[in-house]
């Protein structure tokens, strides 16, 4: 169905990200504490916890625009940050970071430039493949369909619902298809037929493209349509597992109440500690 | 900045290479996008090209008994305009960016912070060449103000106003929390160095440590660079001389806000 212009190399030796005592202070606050953890390529693996876990923090500090961020975090076999990820990640952020005074399609048109420049007749026309432009011209338009927006090609972002410009800025993530999508709270604010249709997005992406996705959400009942759960928090990882492993494991039925009873025993836990300080 | 080879547009379709290194092709989609933004903001694009006009017209006739104040305080708010209207524009197109989150996640992406900065200055630039050509205009052929030299090289100082004006908006914004903070920046920037240039009374009749002030300040030398073309038929050694001060101070400004531009922030 999607027509994307090249395969990504399919590199399942190293896994999407590892990270080994990733320590990220903000301030004088250490928002996330020695995390140790690793993400799978081509799977979706979902990010859960309460706001303020340092769930964005962690994302940030994947896409590398988190300052102070020490210990190891390996990226696609490259460290954090490193300029030839900025390519191959596509990151959307909690609040949608999109032109408000461009249309949907302009947005797009734009950061596809950035992401494949070269002028719009010149090169690769020789070797058969589609000059620049029309190959943007594609991305784009496959980008606006996947995420649902086709009839708002042409309205300024800022008239958008805030649901809508939410997909629009994941519209700019999915362009040049990335091999790691990392997406700060995708559907919030969205129907549950729109979210449905993005998880199905997300699913197609995972199993068609083997695109990696890193899905953070406060949503407990999301959990349980990802491959793996990252559970988070007060920056620290309670659980890194499969949704049926997390259940078995609890003896629960749902994913939240695996959580709260993992909440539970690590604050059990913690109890002695703490009276000792 | 690192100033590796400047990647040629022939290799693969996403060259990630050389991030830091000016892209011709991404420059020009910036710059592009900037122009898109305002011209569905069709209010402040009037706003910016009429505002000097009509100055200049309520100048013309505050000294309507006095031409030669006209010749003298014209010719320098020609290239005072500019600065202003520019660095208002950009500081706030810039603090936007900075606060809406497109900034972070273009620079998440490869582009170089030099294609940022050289976008926003191309855009503005072109913006101010219009709004610089007007008002120039308007002055020389219907204003009657009297230039001994050519209005080309009133124009070229003026547009050199706009890039300094542009430098500074983009270079103050990094300081800016808030669209609040970001105007009371004009002030505090633009308005000592209005004092300080020559425009209400002449540099050399100011305290010396106020005329070493101004001497340090890029709109004294925008201001004497428009006097320069006003007084003196050729290109003297003096509008040359001020000419690379204030193109030069822009570069300089530009450079530094290359350099607030973080990939990662707190």
């Amino acid at each position: 169905m999607m027509n994307y212009a090249a395969d990504p190399p399919h590199d399942t030796l190293t896994p999407a990200v590892h990270a080994d005592d990733l320590t990220v202070s903000r301030g004088t606050r250490t928002v996330l504490h020695h995390l140790r953890f690793t993400v799978p390529r081509g799977q979706i693996t979902g990010l859960l916890g309460p706001s303020g876990c340092g769930k964005s923090t962690l994302m940030r500090s994947i896409v590398g625009t988190q300052a102070k961020v020490t210990g190891t975090l390996d990226v696609l076999g490259q460290p954090a940050g490193h300029p030839t990820l900025r390519s191959r990640i596509g990151y959307v952020t909690q609040a949608p970071s999109v032109y408000d005074d461009l249309t949907v399609r302009q947005n797009l048109e734009y950061f596809a430039a950035i992401l494949d420049p070269g002028l719009p007749h010149a090169r690769k026309r020789s070797r058969g493949a589609a000059p620049a432009a029309e190959r943007r011209h594609q991305h784009v338009t496959q980008a606006i369909a996947d995420v649902d927006l086709t009839s708002h090609a042409d309205v300024l972002a800022g008239n958008l619902s805030g649901g809508q410009r939410n997909r629009v800025s994941l519209a700019v993530a999915l362009l040049g298809a990335p091999d790691l999508l990392v997406l700060d709270e995708p559907t919030v604010g969205l129907d549950p037929v729109l979210r449905r249709d993005l998880w199905n997005l997300f699913h197609d992406l995972a199993t068609t493209r083997g695109t990696t996705l890193l899905v953070s959400s406060h949503v407990m009942d999301e959990a349980e349509r990802c491959h793996r759960l990252l559970l988070m928090r007060e920056g620290e990882i309670l659980a890194d597992d499969t949704p049926d492993a997390l259940r078995t494991r609890t003896g629960t039925e749902t994913v939240e109440a695996a959580f709260l009873r993992l909440v539970d025993e690590a604050a059990a836990a913690n109890r002695p500690k703490e009276s000792n300080r | 900045m690192s100033t590796t080879s400047t990647t040629s547009t022939t290799s693969a379709p996403s060259p990630a290479a050389a991030p830091s290194a000016l892209n011709a092709a991404r420059t020009a989609a910036t710059a592009a996008r900037v122009l898109r933004q305002l011209r569905h903001d069709p209010r402040t694009i009037a706003l910016l090209i009429l505002i000097p006009c009509l100055m200049l017209i309520l100048l013309r006739y505050v000294f309507d008994a006095s031409p030669r104040t006209f010749d003298n305080i014209g010719a320098s708010l020609l290239g005072i305009f500019p600065l202003i209207t520019m660095f208002l524009v950009t500081s706030i197109a810039t603090l936007r960016e900075r606060t809406s989150g497109t900034l972070e996640r273009l620079l998440a992406m490869p582009i170089g912070k030099a294609d940022v900065i050289a976008g926003y200055a191309l855009a503005f630039g072109a913006l101010a060449i219009v709004q610089s050509a007007l008002a120039t205009g308007l002055a020389v052929w219907f204003l009657g103000l009297d230039v001994t030299g050519s209005a080309w090289l009133l124009l070229l100082v003026a547009l050199l106003d706009a890039l300094l004006g542009t430098a500074l908006g983009l270079f103050v914004s990094a300081f800016a929390a808030s669209e609040f903070q970001a105007v009371q920046f004009m002030p505090a920037v633009i308005f000592p160095q209005l004092l300080l240039c020559g425009l209400f009374t002449p540099r050399s009749d100011m305290h010396p440590a106020l005329e070493a002030v101004s001497d340090a300040l890029p709109m004294s030398y925008a201001v004497d660079g428009m006097n320069e073309v006003l007084h003196h038929t050729d290109m003297t050694a003096t509008f040359v001389r001020d000419v690379l001060i204030v193109a030069g101070c822009a570069l300089l400004v530009l450079g530094l806000g290359a350099a607030t531009l973080r990939r990662r922030t707190a």
